[in-house]
């Protein structure tokens, strides 16, 4: 795979930078799976095929809440073709439930489906279209049980209770069995900061479900193995967890099941719960045949848990000089029917829940329900994106009652390094949420609409042929937010990374392995380049990604540059010190600077504090094995929040983004173009600028989704998912999505390798409320409700 | 079940045994080994799977097998000439246009379609051009400095 640079200067746009031939950080290194991405040579996981393989077809349910009374699976079983056809009843081991944080998810339903869409039996089959026609064949009788969807109908009296039987962590500080986890803050006097309020301010707010929409679909290929195990190759987020899920369901020892990355296409949250996963394998040892499962569009909006709709309640208190006395909040968070990563989203929400503001008083409750609506787990923001979306409107409200400019509202109380969270942990390091709204707003404006002679492909309906410039109002709004970076609460998050260093044919190779998911974030990239910058050599490798090694943690959190990338550091480091002995034992007796502190590896060979060139990496191995060191890096300990107080050193990191929107509302249709979306985001120190730009516009745009288009619909009266499809569920197209400028600001972090900061998430966080105090700012409507749709403008 | 045969990219390739609901993109991915074109929805709304038949850019999920019959299809593996890949091709490394890299293929082709037909394309033009293609990491900013890129190299090359 090799990497190709602009050939003629000048020709690059503004704004990309050259890629210089060392490769390491810092730099914009080309991705190493970029040749084979756009030769279509890429292996993704869809795209896997085995001789003698078989279709996989899922099951699913019709009903959001029915018990099972009869399955039959006879006319399925007799189709030609048709080589297995299995329910819960053929599941080979004790542990039939699986989850991320709690083991609640049935396999395949056992007896009762509590959510629509919930897998109920498995078929194998020669042809996909065999498969399908199969699992139709399967006659499954239910008998319909109410539903319960929101907070109001989960905790009412004698409301149905979907895990009568919890005895899980959190159960026991439960307020109802339907409440999955509780998380309150609380910190100062609230009652009485409230009355030193000149102006008070209270909002109700309501979050849509968002899907991740990855392009890629849930698939994989399960192959049976002589040994009685299974070898999957699959896209997912975190192989390690995944595999501590599936082997105990198929009654199989962790070795016997063996998993590798298959190409990813996007994940954004939606790979952490297990999909596909279990099912692959249980057909592939039950048939003795290699089974590949691919979910269809609707499959997949079915078969994975979405970003957490939410209920918001805030009241926000200022003295008239713009100081903010005091906050309190309730976050509701519909989890649907399984746990997924539902508690830890609430702890994301309550802790993150009045963004990055100084504020000492403050009361917030945030909880997480069980209901039959669908599972919801992680998404990018993770609980953060729907309470920025709240108190970001409630700083516009503030600012609108004391009669003030919304930025130097914020300004007035932007958080600094050194301040306090609510949950007491003080902010060591920067913190420059003050600078970054700054920056958002020195940016160039975009020129103002041409009324006179527009392109109509630039305005609100565009081809829709819905104005020619009329009726267009411009809106400007800011939001900024705070994001954890890496897992919370005492959560172990660590990463481990397997390096090799030898000589091949008198040139220093190096290899990283790690099981981390490249989901296209280009994690590859920046372990290629840290090895480079660590060990001083151009070649290296990176391994496929696969549980040989040991585990990489998730890709989620915006924790991987900093944890795997850390452990690629870490190990690189080891290594390093193991050249330098090994040169020491051939060369120091002669040399006496082989003792000295401060070498280094630099352009393959081995050099002093002082530039001295002691010897090349191949004078020092020739003749050596190759050093092979793998190691585990972790992050400083973080310790649970206070079940009462929500008190704790509860995260490793912060990051913070500010976004600025530009857009024109056609205000007699209510149809919005957002024109720009301009971000400043602090990431510490950029490894590889042009990926995390990349990162930032991507999130940005996702934020534009959820503000304006992007929902699931879910029928309050049954439960059923109303629009599973891409027709229906609105993703922007590039003709949606604005020019999106970006400013990076680099502050070290001294706790995290290089300085950096996670970077995925943040921009998710602020680009929805910007968009929304830009729309309100246009219509003069209240707009409390994401997405904004038409009539909610016209109306 | 039936035999189909067609063109694709520049090779005659027969595929038997083809039931008669299955799609381009099915035969292309699963029985001519070529799975380049993607799949992310089946549906007509993603663009992934955007092939050229005679010429013309289609979602291949749409087309049933049985229409390509005796036709020319051009996918992404056929667009780099003589093992290098083509301007475009480079144009999305070099622009960092490429994240998770599942929208790229269908993205190639549409946008190759559009630097044919237009060496200076307007950005008006490219957004108009690439509309049904989804891409759900990048934010479309770096597609469209690929595209600008590619433009401005092909005119170079001229
Ligand atoms: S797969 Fe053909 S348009 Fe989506
Ligand atoms: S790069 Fe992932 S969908 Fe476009």
């Amino acid at each position: 795979m090799g990497t190709w640079t602009p050939t003629a200067a000048g020709l690059v746009p503004a704004g990309l930078t050259q890629s210089a031939a060392r490769g390491g950080i810092g730099e914009s290194v080309r991705r190493p799976d970029g040749a084979l991405k756009v030769t279509g040579a890429f292996a993704y996981s869809s795209d896997l095929w085995h001789r003698d393989m078989l279709w996989g077809r899922i099951l699913r349910s019709p009903h959001a809440h029915a018990r099972i009374l009869a399955v039959d699976v006879s006319a399925a079983l007799a189709l030609p073709g048709v080589h297995a056809v299995l329910t819960h009843d053929d599941l080979p081991a004790a542990q039939k439930t699986y989850g991320l944080e709690l083991a609640d998810t049935p396999v395949l339903a056992d007896g009762v489906v509590r959510h629509h869409g919930e897998p109920v039996a498995l078929v194998a089959a020669d042809h996909p279209e065999t498969a399908r026609r199969a699992a139709e064949l399967i006659r499954v009788d239910y008998r319909e049980l109410p539903v319960v969807t929101d907070e109001a109908s989960a905790t009412a009296p004698g409301a149905v209770v979907l895990h009568p039987d919890r005895d899980d962590r959190h159960a026991y500080r439960a307020p109802h069995p339907n409440v999955l986890h509780r998380q309150p803050i609380v910190r100062g006097d609230v009652a009485a900061a409230a009355r030193r309020a000149d102006v008070v301010v209270t909002g109700d707010y309501e979050f849509g479900m968002q899907d991740q929409a990855f392009l890629g679909p849930e698939s994989g290929l399960a192959v049976p193995a002589a040994d009685g195990g299974v070898d999957l190759y699959v896209a997912t987020q975190w192989l390690h967890s995944d595999l501590r899920q599936i082997a105990p369901v198929l009654g199989l020892p962790e070795e016997k099941v063996r998993m590798t990355l298959a190409g990813v296409g996007g994940a954004f949250g939606g790979r952490e719960d297990l999909s596909m996963q279990i099912h692959a394998c249980l057909l592939a040892l039950r048939t003795g045949r290699p089974v590949k499962i691919v979910y269809s569009r609707e499959e997949s909006f079915l078969g994975h848990a979405h970003r957490h709709p939410a209920r918001l309640h805030y009241e926000h208190g200022a003295t008239r000089d713009g100081r903010l006395t005091h906050v309190r909040c309730r976050i509701v968070l519909d989890g649907g029917a399984y746990a997924s990563s539902t508690a830890a989203v609430v702890g994301n929400a309550a802790s993150l829940g009045i963004g990055p503001y100084r504020v000492e008083d403050v009361e917030i409750e945030a909880i997480g329900l069980y209901t039959n609506n669908p599972p919801c787990g992680a998404m990018r923001g993770f609980g953060a994106v729907q309470a920025c979306f709240a108190y970001e409107a409630q700083m516009d409200r503030l600012a609108a009652g004391l009669g003030m400019d919304p930025v130097e509202l914020r300004r007035i109380n932007a958080m600094r390094q050194g301040d306090l969270m609510p949950t007491g942990q003080r902010v060591d390091s920067p913190a420059p949420v003050a600078e970054l709204l700054r920056r958002v707003r020195d940016m160039p404006l975009p020129p103002p609409l041409d009324t006179e002679d527009p392109d109509i492909r630039d305005l609100p309906g565009g081809l829709a042929n819905t104005s020619h410039g009329e009726g267009i109002v411009r809106g400007i709004g800011y939001a900024v937010g705070i994001k954890n970076v890496g897992f919370s609460e005492g959560f172990d998050d660590y990463s481990t990374a397997r390096v090799r260093l030898e000589v091949v044919d008198g040139e220093p190779v190096a290899m990283v392995h790690t099981a981390m998911a490249e989901v296209g974030q280009g994690g590859v990239t920046v372990h290629a380049q840290i090895a480079r910058t660590e060990l001083g050599v151009e070649q290296v490798t990176v391994h496929p990604a696969d549980t040989q090694v040991g585990s990489a943690g998730s890709t989620s959190a915006s924790r991987q540059t900093y944890m795997t990338g850390g452990a690629v550091k870490n190990t690189c480091g080891a290594v390093r010190e193991r050249v330098f002995a090994a040169g020491r034992r051939r060369f120091g007796g002669d040399r006496p600077a082989w003792g000295g502190a401060g070498l280094r590896l630099d352009g393959g060979k081995v050099v002093t504090a002082d530039g001295e060139v002691l010897a090349t990496l191949a004078e020092v191995l020739e003749g050596e094995e190759p050093i092979d060191l793998e190691l585990e890096f972790r992050h400083r300990p973080t310790e649970p929040f206070d079940p009462v107080t929500g008190q704790g050193f509860g995260h490793v990191q912060y990051s913070f983004a500010a976004h600025r929107a530009v857009v024109d509302v056609d205000v007699e249709l209510g149809l919005v173009k957002v024109v720009e979306l301009a971000c400043a985001q602090d990431v510490g120190r950029a490894l590889n600028p042009l990926s995390v730009v990349g990162q930032i516009q991507g999130g940005t745009v996702q934020g534009l989704g959820i503000a304006l288009m992007e929902e699931i619909r879910v029928d309050p009266a049954t439960a059923r998912v109303l629009n599973p499809s891409f027709t229906d569920y609105l993703v922007p197209t590039v003709l949606d999505a604005p020019a999106v400028p970006v400013d990076l600001l680099e502050l070290a972090d001294p706790h995290a390798p290089y300085g950096l900061r996670g970077v995925g998430e943040a921009p998710t966080l602020s680009s929805t409320p910007a968009v929304l105090a830009a729309v309100r700012q246009a219509t003069g409507k209240a707009l409390t409700r994401v997405p904004v749709r038409p009539e909610h403008i016209v109306d | 079940m039936m035999r189909v045969g067609f063109t694709v990219n520049g090779v005659r390739r027969t595929a038997d045994g083809v039931w008669e609901g299955e799609s381009l993109l099915y035969v292309l991915r699963e029985r001519m080994g070529l799975p380049g074109s993607k799949n992310a929805c089946e549906q007509g709304e993603c663009g992934s799977c955007t092939v050229r038949l005679d010429g013309v850019p289609v979602c291949a999920c749409l087309i049933a097998a049985g229409q390509a019959q005796d036709r020319e299809v051009r996918t992404v593996e056929g667009l780099a000439e003589g093992g290098e890949p083509a301007s475009v091709q480079r144009a999305f490394l070099d622009a960092g246009a490429v994240q998770c890299g599942f929208c790229t293929p269908g993205l190639l082709v549409a946008a190759d379609e559009l630097l044919e037909r237009d060496t200076a394309p307007s950005d008006a033009d490219i957004r108009e051009a690439l509309s049904g293609n989804l891409c759900r990491c990048t934010g479309y900013e770096k597609i469209m400095d690929a595209v600008r890129l590619a433009a401005a190299r092909r005119r170079e090359a001229v």
